[in-house]
């Protein structure tokens, strides 16, 4: 879609959603290190002129779905803006609008479904326009695998209300019932020939020049029996696009009026503040704009090349404060325990910013528990700092006109960005429109508007466009990190092999998944703030790719202990239903027991069970792996995994969810570790930062549950909790040597 | 200075500074922003063009050592309207999710199927294991070179249980 086409007039519909306010809709449970403060000033801007932009037609907005407690605690709804949702124009054009982007999972194609679902037309009839902040509503960050439970269940209502406003319509003026009519290739068609009317027609003659329509509270759409298009593998939109390069991601938005493109001066190490700099040799350079602002030193040219010579060229002279010690990869263990803060952190999975972490419990007596049992065993795990490590790095495009600035930039969070890069400018939020390009890879690492301020300083500078893509260096060094933790754990069993006590305590990474699943009476988990040396915020399922692989890897030594196999000992603790179905499912198709009865004794090769719960849905992954002692590695043979979303809305997008959250887990749990020291990320290339290929890609089986019984929820980012266990707990049974670290290594074994 | 070969079969002249990248002139000088810059080291593969129908990293490619080559990028690959095989057997495997490591992926499996139009996937997965996908979506990616390598029987997934 070409970015700056705008419909022409029609009927519009517009959904009043309660102010999700932009941290609110960003994950079911925020962690403490989740970069999304709230801006300082909230002002009420007046509503925009919508219908200069979409052209005249009707508008449908809705009014959302109650504010979860999650969006009340963080004082989300006091205000109810309305939020437009459909526009049908004069053309008879159906445009759908979101603020969630899609940064290729698969948001665009089911939210284009969603809307033909109710709407009854075609997916390809629809146009969707997403995350443009003129002319999308904020619908928070995509992130939390909220746009399903959210976001469609929204677009799905005002959807079913502009047809049935279309049908009335029609079927007032042709005085039929409106059960007889339908929607058809931009037409409304009745009974007969004659009942046909052009979409555009119907709306300027029935809803005129401009015609708002809320959304009535408690509009009903289509039940799962009835679904045509929602639970089927609508194909992928865009795709077309994509093969062919037509498709311009942020980083490849190029102007008409000529784009200038920039490079940014890093300081030499993390803290380094510019003391002074000569910017006369960079501006000696024919073509280049230099700009020292504050602590920004930035240049634009006619070519990358050239504003990175630019860049080089003043690198020598700039004197930068640095600070005089920095932590490292090897000193982070003992740091972290030793500013671990231990007595304030009771509940505290938010930090500073107050809120509570949903992880955090306490019951019954976890001293009385561990006293009475008859075998404890406390451990300590190492989770590493890693990167997201996108395909596409941050770029944005920005160009100012007069006061007014647009930035094309790849984000999660369009809204945020557009304050966050307003309150740099000193300007106003309604000076600055961000549009977000379907984005190359998001991954929890894209909430942050830095490369959107840095396009936009330069452009103030320059008077030109100015596009601006982050090296993969910079990629790696300065964009935030999943955060590194340490994470104790203590367990009590009796004489039965029942668990009776249980401690979970995260310092640094996160409160996802602290709580246990598992039936214990005497339970304390809970997670801490530490200093974190590096730069830190959300990753795909939070917290939870840590708490769950420490948690599982665990639960897997103290069933040795107990001298009870890992798949009974879980089905002995394990009540919620729709977790234990995955755990069976899993088992069953893996043929896990039957591989645990042949393994057995195996000096070579194990099998590994682990499974967790997060936003709702639930998985459950099988590995199993095979060591070669003498050169102390092991390799993953194979791959099973089962997971549950309620109602599938499309098979081979949630497959491929699924299975690139097990690949991408993988790189986690096999080889990805952000080493630093000094100041400096001392693996920032794909060379020495061993992400997953082609090579490592092991048979994976995938079992979709679909339970169309449930409300569908988020998908694209529990099934990654559960490979790292997995894998460990193969590793566990094939050597008896228990891991304690991601990524998985243990006393004789990494990953060949 | 000034430099010739040949891009998407037309007759290219440009006149650029020597020490600049194949994938810099294509994407600031030529507008064919298909072909994506991904890591700048050689390493992602995502910059892949064909030159003389070898898959190679734009990124590595000095503009003088394309001189009166020919070279094809993914805006090349179509027949006006009508993909390549390899660009529809992508869409059929739905090998994407963000897409933006498909350029180079499917420009590395046209090359290794012009050579070896009947790969088995060991060949396939040392062709194409210089190309980092980062949505994961390899499962996908492989499929769709065995169904463009005429293997669409092994490429068929088990549905949804």
């Amino acid at each position: 879609m070409t970015l700056d086409r705008r419909p022409e007039p029609g009927l519009r519909v517009v959904e009043t959603q309660p102010r999700v306010g932009r941290a609110g809709d960003c994950s079911l449970e925020p962690e403490r290190y989740e970069l999304d403060e709230r801006p300082a000033y909230r002002f009420e801007l007046e509503r925009r002129e919508f219908i200069a932009i979409l052209g005249a037609g009707l508008v449908v907005s809705v009014r959302g779905a109650p504010l979860s407690a999650q969006d009340r605690r963080r004082g989300g709804g006091d205000g109810s803006p309305v939020s437009e949702r459909i526009h049908v124009g004069a053309d008879g054009v159906i445009t759908v609008l979101t603020g969630k982007v899609e940064v290729g999972q698969g948001s665009r194609t089911q939210i284009t479904a969603a809307a033909a679902e109710e709407l009854g037309v075609a997916p390809d009839a629809i146009r969707l326009v997403m995350a443009d902040t003129e002319l999308t509503p904020d619908d928070g960050g995509t992130s939390g695998s909220r746009t399903t439970p959210s976001t469609v269940p929204q677009v799905r209502r005002a959807c079913a209300a502009a047809r049935r406003m279309l049908l009335d319509a029609a079927a007032e003026q042709w005085k039929v019932e409106r059960d007889s009519l339908s929607i058809r290739d931009g037409h409304v068609v009745g009974p007969s020939p004659e009942h046909k009317l052009a979409l555009g027609v119907l709306v300027m003659s029935a809803f005129g020049e401009r015609n708002d329509r809320e959304v009535e509270p408690g509009t009903s759409v289509r039940g799962v029996e009835e679904w045509k298009v929602l639970g089927t593998s609508v194909p992928r939109a865009g795709a077309r696009e994509i093969v062919t390069g037509a498709h311009r991601y942020p980083s490849d938005i190029r102007r008409p009026t000529g784009t200038l493109f920039g490079a940014v001066l890093r300081p030499p190490t993390f803290g380094a503040r510019l003391e002074s700099i000569d910017l006369a040799p960079a501006k000696a350079i024919d073509g280049v704009v230099a700009v020292h602002d504050g602590e920004f030193v930035g240049f634009a040219a006619p070519t990358s090349a050239l504003a990175r010579r630019a860049a080089a060229a003043v690198a020598s002279n700039a004197r930068w404060i640095e600070e005089s010690t920095h932590s490292s990869s090897d000193a982070l263990w003992d740091l972290l325990r030793e500013t671990a803060e231990r007595r304030s952190g009771g509940g505290g999975a938010d930090g500073p910013r107050g809120g509570r972490g949903r992880g955090s419990t306490e019951r019954g007596s976890v001293e009385d528990g561990l006293a009475a049992s008859k075998s404890v065993l406390r451990a300590e795990y190492r989770i590493a700092y890693i990167q997201h490590a996108p395909m596409e790095p941050r770029a944005a495009c920005a160009e100012w006109n007069g006061d007014g600035l647009t930035v094309w930039t790849g984000t999660q969070n369009p809204d945020r960005v557009r304050s966050q890069v307003a309150e740099a400018f000193r300007t106003s939020a309604r000076n600055v429109r961000v549009i977000v390009p379907d984005t190359g890879g998001g991954f929890g690492g894209k909430h942050t508007g830095e490369v959107a301020i840095e396009a936009a300083r330069l452009a103030r500078a320059a008077g030109k466009p100015v596009s601006l893509t982050w090296t993969r260096e910079e990629e790696f060094s300065w964009a935030y990190f999943r955060p590194a933790g340490l994470i104790e754990l203590a367990g009590g069993v009796d004489g039965e092999g029942r668990l009776v006590a249980w401690e979970h305590t995260n310092i640094n990474s996160g409160g996802s998944a602290v709580a246990t699943p598992y039936d214990v009476p005497n339970v304390r988990a809970r997670s801490i703030n530490a200093r974190s040396p590096l730069r830190q915020g959300s990753y795909r399922a939070l917290a939870s790719t840590a708490n769950v692989f420490a948690r599982e890897c665990f639960l897997d030594e103290l069933a040795a202990q107990a001298g009870v196999d890992p798949l009974a000992f879980r089905r002995m603790h394990l009540s919620d239903a729709r977790l234990r179905a995955v755990l069976e499912r899993a088992a069953e198709r893996f043929g896990f027991e039957r591989r645990r009865k042949e393994l057995e004794g195996s000096k070579t090769r194990g099998a590994g069970i682990a499974c967790g719960t997060e936003k709702a849905s639930f998985v459950a992954t099988c590995a199993e792996v095979e060591v070669d002692r003498e050169r102390g590695t092991f390799r993953v043979v194979d791959i099973c995994a089962a997971f549950e979303c309620g109602a599938v809305q499309n098979p081979a997008n949630l497959r491929a969810q699924v299975e690139g959250c097990i690949v991408q887990g993988l790189g986690g749990a096999l080889r990805e570790e952000i080493r630093f020291s000094g100041g400096k990320v001392r693996n920032a290339s794909f060379a020495r930062y061993r992400v997953p290929r082609f090579r490592d890609l092991p048979p994976i089986d995938i079992v979709l549950v679909d339970r169309r019984d449930l409300p569908s929820v988020g998908a694209g980012e529990t099934p990654i909790v559960g490979i790292a266990p997995a894998i460990a707990n193969a590793l566990f049974a094939a050597t008896g040597e228990a891991t304690r670290s991601l990524p998985i290594h243990t006393a004789g074994f990494r990953a060949g | 200075m000034r430099f010739e070969f040949t891009l998407n079969d037309a007759r290219t002249s440009i006149d650029c500074d020597e020490k600049r990248t194949l994938l810099e002139v294509l994407r600031e000088d030529l507008g064919l922003t298909g072909t994506k810059y991904g890591c700048g080291e050689g390493d992602c593969r995502a910059c892949t063009v064909l030159v003389d129908g070898e898959a190679v990293p734009s990124c590595q490619t000095r503009i003088p050592d394309v001189v009166g080559r020919r070279i094809r990028t993914i805006e090349g690959l179509a027949k006006g309207s009508e993909l390549h095989p390899v660009q529809k057997a992508f869409i059929e495997a739905d090998a994407m999710q963000c897409g933006y490591c498909v350029p180079g992926m499917v420009l590395s499996a046209v090359a290794l199927l012009e050579k070896d139009p009947a790969p088995g996937d060991d060949a396939i997965v040392d062709a194409m294991d210089g190309n980092i996908c980062r949505c994961c979506g390899y499962g996908n990616i492989l499929r769709a070179v065995r169904i463009a390598a005429g293997r669409r029987e092994s490429a068929r997934k088990e549905e949804t249980r």
